[in-house]
């Protein structure tokens, strides 16, 4: 057994510190935020430059390994800086999607360009009457000669406004819910029949609301064969929520942190709020939950790597989402309250990593989501 | 022991049900239900019908322009108020400096303040708080230096609400620094236009500056507004937080608001053919909310009849205040459970007064994070919850 960060870990865990430590405080990063575009095109260079842009994805598909130990530790980092960069939209869905569905060529395409930060990718996956179920497709595919026709609407689709493809998910045929029908298409943005209306999230990302009114495609733009893209966008979707259960997981141990200091430094009474037994409990419950949570995420982490059942993967996937969704409400309302009324400001960072794990426990699911699918598992 | 009303008090419910149905303008009501904010002057419009029919001040004397109400009535009253999403009169005004005026001003200073409360003529702010002054009030330092017929106020308060609609300030200032901090402490008004005064806006969690840190410099003030004896503000001030607060546990809201999510749960899809209303992690929370509701709503009402036999209200208060706050935060978080993915778009600006425009959205689902953030706020102002249970552990338990 082994919990330790092998040396390559380390430099990326490194690698990341280093870049924000640098270039990425918190005024910074609200300023990338308040842009047109809400993340800086030259920091995407430099992740690129810096190898970051490649680690979900295998070798053979010229990547740094496809591990999703590697993902967390990296995401654990983005957590704690608040980024807002879209890592999760074109390299995570987007890029996981395309090496996971599309053929050699399309992969020798598309992904390079991904790896090299020079393409942007948004997924248009999740429909309001779905929740969470990324099986549950209402915008339609329909073949007309050799044209495919997509109509719908995408919801919390994001880095929408800045990339050039959607990848779509539509139903060919096959009821609502159903696995079967789903395919995959690569729709350039500035395709006819395609409106995007972009907004800011809650935690600072761009992300849009998708409609498509009579979108013409060709053939090639389905990725993979026609209505067998269920498992992919599953394998995807597991791989993505990890991601997210890490960057909160980072998030959620800076508010620890936070909160402590804080806790030092505030005076009330003629001494630091800090030394009141009833706020010290609260903040050891804080650590408590952190640990519980690094735990039930590396756990995730490492069973998605192993060669276990899709089974257990996606069971050891929903474990870490809801235990991650409980931490998120239990230390994120801790680290407001035990703060008072300034954490209530824009102007302090907890206020907006508070926003930042609200979002994320919303993102893929929430908890009671994950723990209804565990159950069901 | 029972908890009914009797037929007077269900004369008197059927009697304020027909005037908030009559009178309550609906295009308030829809607002509200949006989480669309009153503009200054639809509240002010508001409070002067609540006013025309003598009932904007049910706590008031009735000399003063209360309405003589019992303990129950008041009840019954804010009880329909809430039910129908009637915003209560701001309560920095009405419930907050009124009082004090009645119980320590000077006969002048009644004649000067009360009618233009009970109006609503006049917007009062609290300026309690500053930036180093929050649980320990009686820390504060923003300093008054009597010079001649003036008093010159010189420091900062902050989470000043409403600040930016105000006319006046009520203020906590040390007079004395010379002996124990909550014995040089004094009770003052002051007008907001006075020069000297300036207001920053704070920006909250929800994108609204719904605070202000104000700054006084050099701000001289007639000492014929000062409130009673210099020195003695303290003690006025805490008459003022431990005198009667109905409504303070929200129950009437509260009820409120579970009719609302119980109807958003059935309209809320679950992704898997059904809705949100059959989902029995969900129900359970429903029915949890509900059950601490009911809990609430006894408590408060034994402590109205407490009330009504004449004792004071006691340490009581804090249960409400904590439990009140508490379950309105888990419906906050409910509410972000069913708009799921639909509360991510920040956009506090189409809840702004005035915003005209189309709210996006599938209903009213982008303000779900929105009310969620802000609303933390309740365990922290009015006396912090930990700050309560402080005084349950003291003044209740004897520790
Ligand atoms: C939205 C909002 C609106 C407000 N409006 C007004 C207003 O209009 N006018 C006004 O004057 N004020 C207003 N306030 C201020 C409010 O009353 C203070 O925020 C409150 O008193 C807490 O003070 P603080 O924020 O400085 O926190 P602190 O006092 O610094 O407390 C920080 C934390 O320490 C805890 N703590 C402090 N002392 C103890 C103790 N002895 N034991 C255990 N825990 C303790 C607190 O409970 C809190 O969790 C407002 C606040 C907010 C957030």
């Amino acid at each position: 057994m082994d919990f330790s960060q092998t040396e390559e870990q380390q430099m990326l865990q490194e690698s990341v510190q280093q870049f924000v430590r640098k270039s990425y405080d918190f005024d910074t990063r609200n300023s990338i935020v308040s842009t047109e575009q809400g993340y800086s095109a030259e920091f995407w260079k430099l992740f690129a430059e810096l190898g970051w842009l490649t680690v979900p994805f295998s070798e053979a598909d010229g990547g740094f390994g496809d591990s999703a130990v590697d993902l967390t530790v990296m995401m654990d980092e983005f957590g704690k800086a608040l980024l807002v960069e879209p890592y999760l939209a074109t390299v995570i869905l987007g890029g996981g999607l395309i090496a996971a569905l599309a053929d050699e060529k399309s992969k020798g395409e598309l992904l390079p360009p991904v790896m090299s930060g020079d393409l942007q990718l948004a997924l248009a996956a999740t429909e309001h009457s779905g929740r969470y179920n990324p099986l549950s497709v209402e915008t339609t595919a329909q073949v007309d000669g050799d044209k495919i026709i997509l109509n719908g609407v995408k919801t919390a689709v994001l880095n929408g406004i800045n990339a050039s493809y959607l990848l779509v998910t539509a139903r060919e045929s096959g009821e609502v819910s159903s696995k079967d029908g789903i395919s995959v298409f690569l729709v350039p943005t500035d395709s006819s029949g395609v409106n995007i209306q972009g907004f800011t999230t809650i935690d600072g990302r761009s992300s849009s609301e998708v409609q498509l009114e009579a979108v013409s495609v060709g053939a090639s733009a389905r990725l993979g064969q026609p209505g067998k893209a269920a498992e992919a966008l599953l394998m995807v979707n597991e791989k993505a929520t990890v991601a997210c259960a890490a960057e909160a997981l980072g998030a959620l141990e800076s508010m620890l942190h936070k909160t402590v200091e804080y806790s030092k430094t505030r005076k009330q009474f003629g001494t630091s709020i800090g030394t009141f037994q009833a706020l010290q409990h609260r903040m050891a419950d804080m650590f408590i939950q952190c640990q519980l949570a690094r735990s039930i995420v590396i756990r995730a982490a490492m069973k998605i790597d192993s060669n276990e059942s899709t089974v257990e993967k996606t069971k050891a996937v929903s474990a870490a989402k809801s235990r991650i969704g409980y931490a998120i409400k239990a230390v994120g309302q801790e680290a407001i309250q035990i703060h008072g009324g300034i954490a209530m400001t824009e102007e302090l960072d907890v206020g907006h990593l508070f926003r930042r794990v609200t979002a994320l426990d919303i993102m893929f699911g929430d908890a009671d989501f994950h723990t209804e699918r565990y159950a069901s598992l | 022991m029972n908890a009914d009303f009797t037929a007077d008090d269900l004369a008197f419910q059927a009697e304020v049900k027909d005037f908030l149905e009559k009178e309550f303008p609906s295009a308030y009501r829809k607002k509200i239900d949006a989480r669309q904010r009153l503009t200054k002057e639809e509240i002010v419009d508001w409070q002067k019908i609540l006013f025309r029919k003598g009932w904007v001040a049910p706590n008031w004397p009735k000399e003063y322009g209360g309405t003589g109400w019992s303990p129950t009535q008041k009840y019954i009253f804010s009880t329909e108020m809430g039910l129908v999403g009637a915003p209560e009169p701001v309560p920095f005004g009405m419930t907050m400096v009124a009082p004090v005026i009645m119980a320590y001003g000077t006969e002048e200073q009644k004649e000067r303040f009360l009618p233009d409360i009970l109006e609503s003529n006049v917007w009062w702010c609290q300026g309690y708080s500053e930036p180093n002054s929050g649980s320990d009030l009686a820390s504060l330092k923003t300093s008054a230096v009597r010079d001649g017929d003036h008093y010159v106020v010189n420091g900062s308060k902050t989470w000043n609400t409403y600040g930016q609609h105000a006319d006046w300030i009520f203020c906590l200032v040390r007079t004395d620094n010379t002996v124990k901090k909550q014995e040089g402490i004094s009770f003052l008004l002051i007008d907001m236009k006075s020069p000297g005064i300036t207001l920053k806006p704070i920006v909250l969690l929800d994108g609204h500056p719904e605070v202000n840190e104000v700054f006084f410099d050099e701000v001289r003030v007639p000492v014929e507004n000062l409130i009673g004896e210099e020195n003695k503000g303290w003690t006025y001030a805490k008459v003022l937080l431990t005198h009667e607060r109905t409504n303070i546990a929200g129950v009437p809201r509260g009820k409120r608001r579970l009719g609302s999510l119980k109807r958003q749960a059935a309209e809320t899809d679950d992704g898997f053919g059904g809705t949100m209303a059959d989902n029995p992690n969900f129900k359970r929370k429903l029915a949890e909310a509900e059950i601490e509701l009911l809990a609430l709503e006894y408590s408060e009402l034994r402590t109205l009849a407490a009330l009504t036999v004449g004792k004071a209200p006691g340490p009581e208060s804090s249960i409400l205040k904590i439990v009140g706050t508490e379950l309105a935060q888990s419906m906050d978080e409910m509410l972000v459970e069913l708009a799921g993915y639909g509360c991510l778009p920040f956009l506090p600006e189409q809840y702004e007064e005035g915003f005209e425009g189309e709210i996006f959205g599938p209903g009213n689902s982008a303000s779900a994070a929105l009310t969620y953030f802000n609303n933390r706020k309740l365990s922290i102002f009015g006396g912090s919850n930990e700050i309560q249970r402080n005084i349950i552990s003291k003044a209740v338990l004897g520790l």
